[in-house]
């Protein structure tokens, strides 16, 4: 497993890890502490947002407490024309690429489905039916192939993709198929799963009998597992292989190795299912505890890390006054974009809907 | 004058692939065994030759993987044309498509369009087995955001590949396998009608009979037979099972006022489920008999030497006329 920061804050690289330790040291200090300025960023809007579903202003909150290493990390590893096909956990990857976090709470909330622009962000749309994703962001990669766009040595023009997962979806055979068709077609990509251990309440001991890091090697594609807690292996193991992804070497597949510390919903209860024992060993490998702890023996100071602090409360402020203020979508809603093309039982049915609303007047 | 040639429906899918690549670079096709061998039904025979292997490929045997990665590169601004090999082995793909391919135009509130078709041969009649003589079309019909289609003559066949894949839409193009061979005159100038209307066959009086894909041949059948028994019957080819083209078939029933629908389906919860109902919505004043359906029974399709027994053909069919022209 590639370690690169322990869990008491020590940095140090494994022998034979060399080229991801040199990653590492290309990275300056303000991109250091925007690791760091994202990770509690996400993790306090995370707790927000936990309470804004507990006070009803959301129907559901999907927690990542725990898991920011892995994203963070691996989020800004991701190249400005890559694109990103997330499951439904990834808040923090959507944050290091300019997701609005709000869309995130409209989604939640029932306000719309997606509803961020997925070309323009290249993030794309929140996949709820597992694994499913992982076949458009093959297929998108097998297209960036055709294009061209990949082993031009033109950093301007060549992509890769890379398609996030969790240990749960792993067993759905659209995984399977897609390691399967990413290898004969030798697509730019990689295949990032974070093993959070807890598939709802199935443990990861119940879902593969092998590491899931092997998962790829009988389809041809290759892996190796990553300390997911762990914001320097993650983005500097993503980097190297999205950069060979992208260089023309085809797919390989990450392994962090991470934990989900809260419940997998808000409408989960973990207590029915893992022992608090089990959450305090995980807390105490925290990726934002130890990339202070890492910070700070740089010579990284308080004033950095209150403002850090004071920037999540804000920013905790801000999403609370703008979820209030969400408005319902309007009716339309219901019919708009089924079809791209006219569709004369749709325009039928909205039209007799609006007459139906209007004889009826206000329900208020 | 337009320009006219003689030609099966599958030859005339393969030119209407054929056109359609040649008019936009951004067209695929692939699916299992379409390009050295040209498809299990040689429909894509001669485009390897023609687009080279960007442009048409075979894929691992694996439905959701060709549906999934379909969607990926439509989101990436391709038109892909994907071919599943037959209408058994479609429900792999069955999440991909009804997930996925149908409401991301939906979830993405218009950000992407899903300009995919999918090729089915479907529909039996050709001594198979198991799962390779099945009429899925109801589960897709159910599902919003699919457009489905069914040519039932070299002609449609020919446009409607095309106009299907110009489609920005996800489109099922569902294909009569057991008229592949069947011949006909296309027209190479002129498309007949738009993707999703359906067409009056044959002009009649006294009993409308709705028929679509592999079913129209028996009804314009059956149509030939009743003339000469002295009934008149006019046949409908609804060509578009989704959505379909209520505003001809209402004119016909109300000018007739008896309808007889038909396919090889099972007829529970189907197509001609929701054909009798808006028939019934829409014309209950003009109606001399209930609405008749003729269609598969509502078992699995039987081992093929049971299979000219369990499809409709014209007597089936005339048997229901007759019912209907008893009232």
């Amino acid at each position: 497993m590639l370690q690169l920061l322990a869990p008491d804050g020590t940095y140090g690289v494994p022998k034979g890890y060399e080229k991801y330790g040199k990653l590492i040291e290309d990275l300056d200090e303000d991109t250091l502490k925007t690791f760091y300025r994202d990770m509690a960023r996400i993790r306090r809007f995370d707790i927000e947002a936990i309470a804004l579903q507990r006070q009803g202003q959301l129907g559901l909150w999907v927690p990542a407490i725990g898991q920011e290493g892995a994203q963070i990390g691996s989020g800004y590893a991701v190249g400005k024309n890559d694109h990103m096909f997330p499951s439904y956990r990834e808040h923090g990857v959507a944050l290091t690429h300019g997701v609005e976090l709000m869309s995130i709470l409209k989604m939640m909330r029932g306000v719309n489905h997606g509803g961020w622009n997925p070309e323009e962000t290249r993030f794309h749309l929140y996949a709820i039916v597992l694994a499913t994703q992982v076949l458009h962001a093959v297929g998108y990669a097998m297209g960036v192939k055709l294009d061209g766009k990949v082993g031009t040595g033109n950093p301007e023009e060549d992509l890769a993709v890379i398609s996030y997962m969790g240990d749960g979806a792993t067993a759905e055979g659209d995984v399977s198929e897609s390691l399967l068709f990413a290898a004969v077609n030798e697509s730019p990509i990689v295949f990032f799963i974070q093993n959070n251990q807890w598939a709802i309440s199935a443990h990861i001991d119940s879902q593969t009998k092998a590491p899931l890091y092997t998962r790829g090697e009988g389809f041809g594609v290759p892996g190796m597992r990553i300390d997911g807690n762990d914001v320097l292996a993650c983005y500097a193991a993503t980097k190297l292989h999205m950069d060979q992804a992208r260089a023309g070497q085809g797919p390989f597949l990450l392994e962090a190795l991470t934990y989900r510390i809260g419940a997998h919903t808000t409408s989960d209860d973990p207590s029915k299912y893992r022992e608090d024992a089990e959450v305090e060993q995980w807390k105490a490998k925290d990726p934002i505890v130890r990339f202070e702890t890492f910070l700070r023996r740089q010579g990284v100071g308080d004033d950095f890390f209150d403002e850090v602090t004071a920037a999540g409360d804000q920013l905790a402020k801000e999403i609370r006054e703008q979820t209030f203020a969400l408005q319902n979508p309007p009716m339309e809603n219901i019919f708009n974009h089924v079809y791209s093309d006219q569709h004369p039982e749709i325009d039928k049915q909205r039209a007799w809907l609006e007459a139906y609303e209007a004889q009826m007047g206000d329900h208020e | 004058m337009s320009n006219y040639k003689e030609m099966p429906i599958a030859k005339a899918l393969n030119a209407g692939l054929s056109q359609a690549m040649s008019a936009n670079d951004k067209v695929l096709m692939f699916g299992e065994d379409v390009a050295e061998l040209g498809g299990v039904f040689r429909v894509t025979e001669g485009l390897l030759d023609e687009f080279g292997e960007k442009r048409i490929f075979n894929t691992p045997i694996a439905e959701s993987g060709i549906v999934g990665t379909a969607i990926g590169l439509a989101m990436r601004g391709y038109r892909p044309v994907v071919e599943i090999q037959f209408d058994g082995f479609v429900f792999p793909a069955f999440n991909q498509i009804t997930t996925q391919l149908a409401r991301l135009t939906y979830r993405s509130e218009g950000f992407l369009e899903m300009p995919v078709v999918i090729r089915i041969p479907y529909g039996g009649g050709i001594g198979a087995v198991e799962h390779h003589s099945e009429s899925p079309e109801a589960y897709f019909a159910h599902t919003p955001g699919l457009r489905i289609v069914t040519p039932s003559n070299p002609n449609d066949a020919y446009w409607m590949m095309q106009q299907a894949i110009e489609c920005p839409d996800p489109v099922i193009m569902l294909e009569p396998k057991r008229r592949y061979w069947q011949k006909g005159p296309v027209n190479l100038d002129t498309p007949p009608l738009p993707l999703h209307s359906a067409r009056l066959m044959r002009e009649g009086t006294q009993v409308t009979l709705i028929a679509y894909g592999p079913m129209v041949t028996a009804a314009l059948q059956a149509a030939e037979i009743g003339a000469e028994e002295g009934v008149s019957i006019e046949v409908i080819d609804i060509r578009s099972l989704s959505p379909i083209d209520y505003p001809t078939i209402i004119a016909s029933v109300k000018k007739t006022s008896r309808a007889v629908i038909v396919h090889e389906a099972p007829t529970n919860v189907s197509i001609s489920s929701e054909i009798a109902a808006r028939i019934s919505n829409e014309a209950f004043y003009n109606l001399e008999a209930p609405v008749i359906r003729v269609g598969g029974f509502d078992t699995p399709y039987p081992p093929a030497k049971l299979e000219e027994i369990y499809l409709p053909d014209a007597d089936r069919i005339l048997e229901a006329v007759d019912r209907s022209l008893a009232y």
